[in-house]
């Protein structure tokens, strides 16, 4: 084990499939001599050379479709987008091409791509630097969709979506590549797709949170346990789709209630479809409507103010769960 | 009705379509197997439209029929271990690469023989082996995907080369520019191709392009181009060659403007108030089959008796593709997630598993047994239809699901025989 930053971690899962396997290779703005916007790729086109780690013109559905037919063609590219936001000019190739290909085609040519994207708020870049697509990227049949929230995650689920032969969306969080932690030395763990965490047990409620807000649950349950006396039990999905519906519906079970927590939009979004599916097939477990936690339905405000006003707190997490919770006690 | 200024002039510039054919001939066996094939993507072509209106194929059909020399003159100069990516107008793209036209017919009826088991029909043709990377339903979505396969030629170190070909439509979509600028700067082996047919749908070039000269229009992004006859396939031939040795040996891009012709409409649901029909009459004097039948017979090289037998031979190879076609299974309901992902280890489904239910298919077996039902029901209704669709053999066909003689909209046979009426091509032979 060794504590490393997520950009680090990022850094040395790329490094280290780059070194494993000579089909991988990167494409994106400023990922070569600048290292990077976020410097996740610091350092490889100096390690790789410039065929392989290499700058792209500001063009990102071409640089999308560039990765779609490199990758049908034996490839495996991995496409850096600079935001989430920049990420919406390629959904073209994402949706029409990279998701529908492999099926289209009947299985005749796979499209292993990994188009990584940084997303969310809170360190005031607007109206279109800020945003958080999860839920829209779950909604695309064909298309894997992961969401770390720790360093030990984001190598592993990484090296897992390079692995893989499915275009993967690698959705990263801008605040979250300065968090640190313990990530295992071993070059060949890998993080299956599908298998949620538990990042702390509890019998009271069951708290879901992705990305940013894992870390935001986490908060939250202990001022629940340590204020409150409730019992948070913390989940971490880590995949979107496939989801690990099975870890959530038996925490559900055992709780009989659920808050879920994102930083996008309440409409649409991955708690609207979360709870859903726990509704459907856990009705009858259920002792409280399941309360969501999700960011402000508003384009993102600049204002620092505003801006904070608008993603979800700890503290909307523990009133969200307290009111799960009125009548139990 | 459109008026007048709001057509082409349905010309391509002059001297570029030159009736003088001056390209030289090539051997004649060559000269016989161009003749064959085009006139093989003719007669397909005509029978997908035939069986588009007898419903048997769905959704949209778009038909090459006028521009197989620039499809044939292209792939004929190609390498089997060059890729060719192509546009939703590209059965005959296919077929010319090697692939056997009654995957392409199966395709387009949705059966199981299809090329992708009825997944893509009709605007998603694609055959991996023989290096055709597909047809696309996205106006000029194929273009960055040509780069990705021409980069990964590169990163390989070999030297395929990647021709990429796309409308005179697509040339105004943003993946234009950004391609032609990513290709010229990465060096990329690539020969873009615009099978310029005068037309974006029913918008012709001169209200659709700023730019017409499509050759010149990539130039201030680094790929220089040429014009070229696409209705002459020795020419077509001879200028494409140039490029792809350019691409192959010089690892750079060019781009080929062919002045091609459809004459059917964009779609087969297409009215054409467009154009003119004498235009489209004008261009069949400059047929790219035709004409190239009369100079191979002027030369010698074929005579009537040839023609006449690849005549009745392509007829008897398309009738067989219908009758394959048709005798092809649909696809099982349960194979609805099939390959929606690939999945190594945990078995068909585990990515594709609907989180609605536990099961990875979900009510396939219920809804076969529904539809069974349906079709039943249609077949015993079949009798008090009324007008055409009434079957004299009481409904005792072939099978259930033939007889319903509505396609999925709803429509009839005859209300979409109405809908083609601008069509202009009899069907005939």
């Amino acid at each position: 084990m060794a504590t490393m930053r997520m950009r680090e971690a990022l850094n040395a899962g790329l490094r280290e499939e780059m070194e494993r396997d000579e089909t991988v290779f990167m494409m994106g703005e400023d990922i070569g001599v600048f290292g990077g916007a976020f410097k996740v790729t610091e350092g490889l086109m100096d390690q790789f050379g410039e065929a392989r780690v290499r700058d792209t013109p500001i063009s990102e559905n071409t640089i999308v479709g560039t990765g779609v037919g490199a990758a049908m063609a034996g490839m495996r590219p991995i496409v850096e987008l600079m935001t989430v936001n920049f990420a919406l000019l390629a959904l073209d190739q994402i949706i029409n091409h990279a998701a529908a290909i492999p099926y289209m085609f009947n299985g005749q040519v796979r499209v292993p791509l990994v188009v990584r994207m940084p997303g969310g708020g809170g360190q005031q870049l607007g109206p279109t630097h800020s945003h958080s697509f999860e839920a829209m990227y779950l909604q695309v049949p064909g298309l894997l969709v992961a969401c770390p929230s720790t360093p030990a995650d984001g190598k592993a689920l990484l090296k897992a979506s390079i692995r893989d032969d499915n275009p993967v969306i690698f959705i990263e969080h801008e605040t979250l590549y300065g968090v640190r932690g313990e990530v295992p030395d071993d070059g060949d763990h890998v993080l299956r797709f599908g298998e949620a965490a538990i990042r702390r047990e509890g019998s009271d409620v069951t708290v879901i949170g992705i990305l940013k807000m894992a870390h935001e649950a986490e908060r939250a349950a202990k001022t629940l346990a340590d204020d409150h006396g409730v019992e948070a039990e913390v989940i971490d999905p880590r995949t979107l789709r496939p989801l690990d519906l099975d870890t959530i519906l038996a925490s559900v079970r055992k709780t009989n209630r659920a808050v879920i927590v994102e930083e996008g939009w309440p409409h649409g979004g991955v708690g609207a479809n979360l709870a859903a599916l726990i509704q459907e097939q856990a009705f009858d477990d259920l002792d409280a409507p399941i309360q969501r936690v999700t960011g402000a339905d508003v384009p993102m405000p600049y204002s620092k103010r505003l801006e904070q006003s608008a993603i979800p707190h700890p503290e909307h997490i523990v009133s969200a769960v307290m009111e799960t919770m009125e009548g139990a006690r | 009705m459109a008026d007048d200024s709001s057509k082409g002039d349905g010309q391509a510039p002059a001297g570029v379509v030159d009736t003088s054919r001056g390209a030289d001939l090539p051997d004649a066996e060559t000269c016989r197997e161009l003749l064959r094939q085009m006139a093989l993507i003719r007669r397909f072509e005509e029978e997908a439209g035939r069986q588009y209106q007898r419903a048997k194929a769905g959704g949209f059909l778009h038909l090459a029929i006028g521009e197989e020399a620039t499809i044939v003159g292209t792939t004929s100069v190609m390498e089997d271990r060059d890729y060719l990516i192509g546009t939703y107008r590209t059965h005959g793209h296919a077929i010319a690469r090697g692939t056997d036209p009654k995957n392409v017919m199966a395709e387009l009826f949705g059966r199981e023989d299809g090329t992708a088991r009825g997944r893509g029909g009709s605007m998603h043709i694609f055959d991996g082996e023989r290096r055709f990377m597909g047809g696309y339903g996205i106006v000029g979505g194929n273009l960055p995907i040509a780069a990705g396969l021409a980069l990964a030629s590169d990163l390989k170190g070999t030297d395929e080369v990647t021709v990429c070909m796309f409308g005179d439509g697509a040339s105004n979509t943003g993946n234009f520019g950004e391609t032609m600028n990513l290709a010229a700067l990465w060096s990329l082996p690539i020969v873009f191709l615009v099978e310029n047919n005068l037309y974006g749908m029913g918008t012709s070039i001169e209200r659709h392009s700023a730019v017409t000269d499509l050759s010149h229009k990539a130039e201030g992004l680094g790929v220089p181009g040429e014009r070229v006859d696409g209705m002459d396939v020795v020419a077509m031939r001879e200028c494409v060659a140039e490029h792809l040795r350019t691409a192959r040996e010089d690892r750079r891009p060019t781009l080929v403007e062919a002045f091609t012709y459809r004459y059917r409409g964009h779609s087969a649901a297409d009215p054409e108030v467009y154009r003119e029909k004498e235009e489209v009459e004008e261009w069949r004097q400059k047929d790219p089959i035709e004409s190239f039948a009369r100079r191979l017979e002027g030369e010698g090289i074929i005579d009537a008796a040839h023609l006449d037998g690849l005549r009745e031979e392509v007829e008897k190879q398309v009738l067989e593709c219908v009758e394959f076609a048709d005798a092809s299974p649909e696809p099982p309901l349960d194979s609805l997630y099939d390959n929606l992902y690939v999945v190594e280890e945990e078995g068909e489904g585990w990515y594709a598993v609907d989180e609605r239910t536990p099961d990875p298919f979900r009510g396939e077996r219920e809804r076969e047994a529904a539809e069974k039902e349906r079709v039943m029901g249609l077949h015993e209704a079949g009798a008090s239809y009324g007008g055409q669709s009434q079957r004299s053999d009481g409904g005792s066909g072939d099978g259930p699901a033939d007889d319903a003689q509505e396609d999925e909209e709803g429509r009839t046979d005859a209300e979409r025989d109405s809908e083609d009426e601008g069509d202009g091509e009899p069907d005939e032979d």
